[in-house]
C-alpha cells in the first residue's frame, strides 16, 4: 500500500514539489515541510481557528485539510497577506489597535477576516443576518455580523473587541479586500 | 549621550514592538523553531484515575514505521525527587518514575519517532493494561480527607469575635458558592524541544519563567544549573498554565538524553487539558453579618478546594476577604482536600477569581436583604487600614473605581429591585463587584551594557506571554537611561541571562522594571561603567511593610432569555487602579482580556469529570467552551490615577486583576434580571431554567 505521494502545493504564489505522508495535514505540510510557521496549531481538530488559511480565497482550517487534497489550489497563509513587505490594511489595523496580545491566534484571525470580508461581499448570510433570502441585500457589516462570522477563531488573550474594531475600520475604509 | 530633552516613553500608548512580526507570521513560538535532525515524541496518558500500570507492550509498536523507541517507567532516567515548585516538592514533575497512577491523564509513556504522524500512530497503538484501584475525585466541604492548606500566603485570619458579631447582626447572609475545575487554555499548546550540546542540556520551551524552569529541569536531571539552558522567542499565552516545568519539557529532555538527538514534544489540546495544570474546584461558605444600615459586623469565609497528594498548592480564595471591607470580626480559612486529580496550580487570578465570586456575590445578597444599593454598601464599609493586618495601604483607590465606574455605567438610575426590566422577551439586569489583587515584586537580576554604537543591551530573563513585557520593559529601560526606545536592545526569555522572577502573580513587570531601573542608575552613575548587573534581592527586603493591592470595580449588564436559560452579557465596564500605567494601549488590552476570562468563567467554563471513571469528559474546545467572538460585547475599561509608593515607576501589575470580579458582577446581574441567585459557576442554561 502506498502511504506517500508526490504532489505540488502552490503557497503564496510559489509552487513546491513535495513527497508527503497521506496523513499529513495541510497545516503540518505548511509548517514542517515548507517552513511556513505562521499558521498555528491550537487544537488540531478544527475547534480553534488558529490554523486558518485561504484556499482559493476561501478560509479553511488547515488542520482538517489533508495536504494531498490541497493540490491545485491557491493557498494563502498569513505570510502571503503582506505583498512586497507592505502590510495590508487589516494587518496595520491589528497592530495599531492592538488586535492581539500573545499573537498565537493572530494569523488565523487575519486570514479569517480576509476570507470573511469576501464572503460577506459575495452576499453570503450569517446566522445573525436579518434577511437571508437569495435576493436579499448584502448584509450590513456591523459588530454583530463580524462577531458571528469570526466566532470560529478563538482568542484566549481576549483581544476580541480590538479585533472587531480593526475589521470594522478596515472594511469601512478598504472594502472587501481587507 | 545627546543633550536633547528626553521625552519619556513610560505612560505613552504605543503598539507592541513585535507587532509586525506577529501580523506577518514571522514571530517564532516554541514549536516553530527550525532544528535539524529532529525526532518527535508523542505522549501516552493513563486512562484510569488511580492504580498501577500492569504492562506496557512496547514490543508491539517497536517495529512500526519510524519508531525510535518508547520511554516508560522501566527505562526512564531517574529524576531527583527534590525538584519542586513554588510550594515545595512536586510529585507532578516525577514522570515515568514508577508504575503508580495518581490521576487520569498522567503521562505513562513517550513514543519517539522520525515524524509526528509516526509517533502519534505508535502512541495510539501502544497496548497498556492497568490494575485499577478505587478513586475519589469528588470535592465537597466537609470531605473527611480535608486539612488546612499551607500558610505560605493567604494564611488563616481570626480577628474579633465572629460568632458574637453574627449573633448581634440585624442581617446575616450564610451561603455556599461553588466553582468548577477550569483550564488555563492558552491558545499555544505547550511545546518543548530539547537536545544536548556537549555536556549542556539545551531546550526551547514555551513557559512563563525561563530561569526558574531551567533551574527545576537541572534539579530534576541532577545537573548543575549552568549546564541547562531554556529559552524561547514568543509565547502563545500562559495564564498560569506554563508556570511549571511542564511534561513536554521533562519528557523531551528524557528523550534527547536517551536517543542522542533533538526531540520535540508538543502537547495535543487534550493533553493540555489532562496533563498540565488546572484551577481547582472550590466549595466556599460565606457568612456576613451587618447592622440594619449595612455596616458590616462580621465576615467569615471558609474556602475548601481540591489538590493532589502529589503537590501542595494554595488557591488563595480569602485574600480579598481580608482586604476589601472593614469589619470588627473577620475569620478566614483555607481547607484542602487531596483527591485523585491532576495537580491544580495557578490559573489567571488564582484564588481571587473564585474567592471574589463568593465574596462579591454574598455582598450583593447582603445589599438585597438590607435593602441598600450594592454600590452604597461597598462605600459604607471602606476600611482605613488593612482590615486584618492593621497596616496602612500603600495606595487604595477602590472608591474612585466604584464612583467613576458607576458614573460611566449609569448606575445611579438603577432600580435595585429584581426582575423589573425587559427588552422584548429578555429579562435585563445589572450588577457590580469590587475587587483587589495583591501586588509586589520578587528578586530579579538585570544586566545593561553600553554598546560602542550608542545603543544599550538590556538583558533580563523575563517572559512576554502576550502581556507586552517586551514593549513595556523597552520603554522603562529607555526612560531609566534617558534615551529613545530606538537605542534599547532588549534580550529576554533566556535562562542564561540570570535569575529572574517569571511572568506570574502580577509581579512580572514590577520585578523586572525594578532590576532594569537599578542597573540603569549604575550605568548613569559617577563611575559610568560599560556594563552593570543588579540583583534586587536586598532592595526588595528594604521595602516598607504595607498592604499592597491593585483594585477595580466591574459593572455588567446581562440579558437572560427565560425560554432557553441563555445569559448574554450586553455591557461590561471595568475601572482599574493598578498603579502607574506603563502603556495604556496594552494595559487596556490586558484588563479587557482578563474581563473576558471572567465572563468566560461566569458563563462557559467547566471541566466536567465523569464520577465513574474519574476522567475529564470535555478535554477539548468543543466540550470546554471558552468565550468566542459572539459571546463578547464591546467592553469599556479605563484607569483611575494611582501610584505605588516605594516601587520604581509606581507599578502594581495588571495581569490578574482584570479576571477578578467579573464573574460576580455577571452573577449579580443575572439575579437582578431574574430574581434568582446563581451560586454555582458556570451559570449554565439548565441552572437558569431550573431556578
Ligand atoms: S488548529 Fe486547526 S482549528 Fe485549531
Ligand atoms: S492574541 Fe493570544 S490567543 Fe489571541
Amino acid at each position: 500500500m502506498t502511504t506517500r505521494s508526490t504532489i505540488s502545493l502552490r503557497v503564496n504564489d510559489v509552487t513546491h514539489r513535495l513527497c508527503l505522508d497521506h496523513r499529513r495535514t495541510l497545516l503540518d505540510a505548511l509548517r514542517e515541510d515548507l517552513g511556513h510557521t505562521g499558521p498555528k496549531k491550537g487544537c488540531d481538530q478544527g475547534q480553534c481557528g488558529a490554523c486558518t488559511v485561504l484556499l482559493d480565497g476561501r478560509r479553511v482550517v488547515s488542520c482538517l485539510t489533508l495536504a494531498v487534497a490541497a493540490e491545485g489550489a491557491e493557498i494563502t497563509t498569513v505570510e502571503g497577506l503582506a505583498a512586497d513587505g507592505e502590510l495590508r490594511p487589516i494587518q496595520e489595523a491589528f497592530v495599531r489597535l492592538d488586535g492581539f496580545q500573545c499573537g498565537y491566534c493572530t494569523s488565523g484571525q487575519l486570514c479569517s477576516a480576509v476570507g470573511m470580508l469576501a464572503e460577506r461581499a459575495a452576499g453570503w448570510p450569517s446566522a445573525v443576518t436579518a434577511d437571508v433570502s437569495p435576493d436579499g441585500p448584502v448584509a450590513e457589516l456591523d459588530a454583530a455580523e463580524v462577531r458571528e462570522r469570526m466566532s470560529g477563531n478563538l482568542c484566549r488573550c481576549g483581544a476580541y473587541p480590538s479585533i472587531v474594531h480593526a475589521i470594522l475600520e478596515t472594511a469601512a475604509r478598504d472594502g472587501v479586500t481587507g | 549621550m545627546s543633550m536633547a530633552v528626553h521625552v519619556g516613553a513610560v505612560g505613552v500608548a504605543r503598539p507592541r514592538i513585535e507587532g509586525r512580526a506577529k501580523v506577518t507570521g514571522a514571530a517564532r513560538y516554541a514549536a516553530d523553531e527550525p532544528i535539524p535532525d529532529l525526532a518527535y515524541g508523542a505522549l501516552v496518558l493513563a486512562t484510569v484515575a488511580r492504580g498501577r500500570v500492569r504492562d506496557i507492550d512496547v514490543a508491539s509498536v517497536r517495529d512500526m514505521p519510524g519508531v525510535l523507541g518508547v520511554i516508560d517507567h522501566t527505562n526512564a532516567p531517574r529524576l531527583n525527587p527534590e525538584a519542586g515548585n513554588f510550594f515545595g516538592p512536586d510529585g507532578g514533575l516525577r514522570l515515568l518514575q514508577d508504575d503508580l497512577i495518581p490521576h487520569a491523564g498522567r503521562p505513562i509513556a513517550l513514543v519517539v519517532a522520525e515524524t509526528p504522524e509516526q509517533a502519534r500512530a505508535a502512541a495510539q497503538a501502544l497496548p497498556v493494561t492497568y490494575d485499577e484501584q478505587p478513586h475519589d475525585t469528588r470535592l465537597f466541604a466537609g470531605h473527611p480527607a480535608g486539612r488546612p492548606a499551607l500558610t505560605l500566603f493567604d494564611a488563616p485570619a481570626d480577628i474579633g469575635d465572629v460568632d458574637a458579631e453574627l449573633a448581634a447582626s440585624a442581617v446575616v447572609v450564610d451561603e455556599r458558592y461553588g466553582t468548577p475545575e477550569e483550564n488555563c487554555s492558552a491558545m499555544e499548546p505547550h511545546s518543548a524541544t530539547a537536545w544536548w550540546e556537549g555536556d549542556r542540556l539545551e531546550a526551547v520551551d514555551s513557559n512563563q519563567g525561563p530561569f526558574q524552569i531551567a533551574f527545576t529541569l537541572a534539579t530534576l536531571f541532577h545537573l548543575p544549573p549552568e549546564r541547562v539552558r531554556v529559552r524561547v522567542d514568543h509565547i502563545g499565552g500562559g495564564f498560569g498554565g506554563k508556570t511549571m516545568c511542564g511534561p513536554q519539557l521533562i519528557l523531551a529532555a528524557m528523550a534527547a538524553t536517551r536517543f542522542g538527538r533533538p526531540v520535540r514534544v508538543t502537547l495535543t489540546r487534550a493533553e493540555v487539558f489532562l496533563a498540565t495544570a488546572q484551577r481547582p474546584a472550590t466549595d466556599q461558605r460565606i457568612r456576613i453579618g451587618a447592622d440594619a444600615d449595612g455596616r458590616l459586623r462580621a465576615i467569615h469565609h471558609d474556602a475548601t478546594y481540591e489538590i493532589s497528594p502529589l503537590a501542595e498548592y494554595i488557591e488563595g480564595c480569602t485574600e480579598l476577604t481580608k482586604t476589601l471591607y472593614a469589619a470588627p470580626a473577620i475569620r478566614t480559612a483555607l481547607t484542602v482536600v487531596p483527591l485523585d486529580i491532576l495537580p491544580p496550580y495557578s490559573m489567571r487570578a488564582p484564588g481571587a477569581a473564585p474567592g471574589s465570586f463568593a465574596l462579591e456575590s454574598a455582598m450583593d445578597e447582603l445589599a438585597e436583604r438590607v435593602g441598600l444599593d450594592p454600590l452604597e454598601l461597598r462605600l459604607r464599609n471602606e476600611p482605613g487600614v488593612g482590615p486584618v493586618s492593621g497596616l496602612p495601604f500603600s495606595s487604595r483607590n477602590l472608591v474612585a473605581c466604584l464612583r467613576e465606574g458607576a458614573r460611566r455605567f449609569g448606575w445611579a438610575s438603577r432600580d435595585h429591585r429584581p426582575r423589573m426590566r425587559r427588552a422584548g422577551p429578555l429579562l435585563i439586569g445589572t450588577g457590580l463587584a469590587a475587587t483587589s489583587f495583591s501586588t509586589g515584586a520578587f528578586p530579579s537580576t538585570a544586566t545593561i551594557t553600553a554598546e560602542p554604537d550608542g545603543t544599550f543591551t538590556v538583558a533580563i530573563a523575563a517572559a512576554d506571554l502576550g502581556t507586552g513585557a517586551r514593549t513595556a520593559l523597552t520603554a522603562i529601560a529607555a526612560d531609566a537611561l534617558a534615551v529613545g526606545t530606538d537605542r534599547i536592545r532588549l534580550r529576554i526569555s533566556d535562562s542564561a541571562i540570570g535569575p529572574a522572577w517569571g511572568a506570574g502573580g502580577s509581579r512580572g513587570t514590577a520585578s523586572w522594571a525594578w532590576a532594569i531601573t537599578e542597573a540603569a542608575a549604575k550605568i548613569r552613575g559617577p563611575e559610568r561603567p560599560m556594563t552593570a548587573t543588579v540583583d534586587t534581592t536586598q532592595l526588595l527586603g528594604d521595602l516598607a511593610s504595607r498592604e499592597r493591592h491593585a483594585f477595580s470595580a466591574v459593572f455588567a449588564e446581562v440579558g437572560v432569555d427565560p425560554a432557553t436559560g441563555e445569559v448574554r452579557v450586553r455591557r461590561l465596564l471595568g475601572m482599574f487602579a493598578v498603579g502607574r500605567v506603563i502603556n495604556p494601549l496594552m494595559a487596556r488590552s490586558q484588563v479587557i482580556g482578563g474581563m473576558i476570562g471572567g465572563l468566560s468563567m461566569a458563563l462557559h467554563e467547566e471541566g466536567v469529570r465523569d464520577p465513574v471513571t474519574g476522567r475529564h469528559v470535555n478535554a477539548d474546545f468543543a466540550g470546554y467552551h471558552i468565550a468566542a467572538h459572539a459571546d463578547v460585547p464591546d467592553i469599556e475599561a479605563d484607569f483611575v490615577p494611582d501610584d505605588e509608593p516605594g516601587v520604581p515607576w509606581g507599578i502594581k501589575g495588571v495581569g490578574e486583576i482584570g479576571n477578578v470580579g467579573t464573574a460576580a458582577a455577571i452573577a449579580n446581574a443575572v439575579w437582578h434580571a431574574t430574581g434568582v441567585r446563581q451560586r454555582h459557576l458556570p451559570i449554565r442554561l439548565d441552572r437558569v431554567l431550573e431556578s
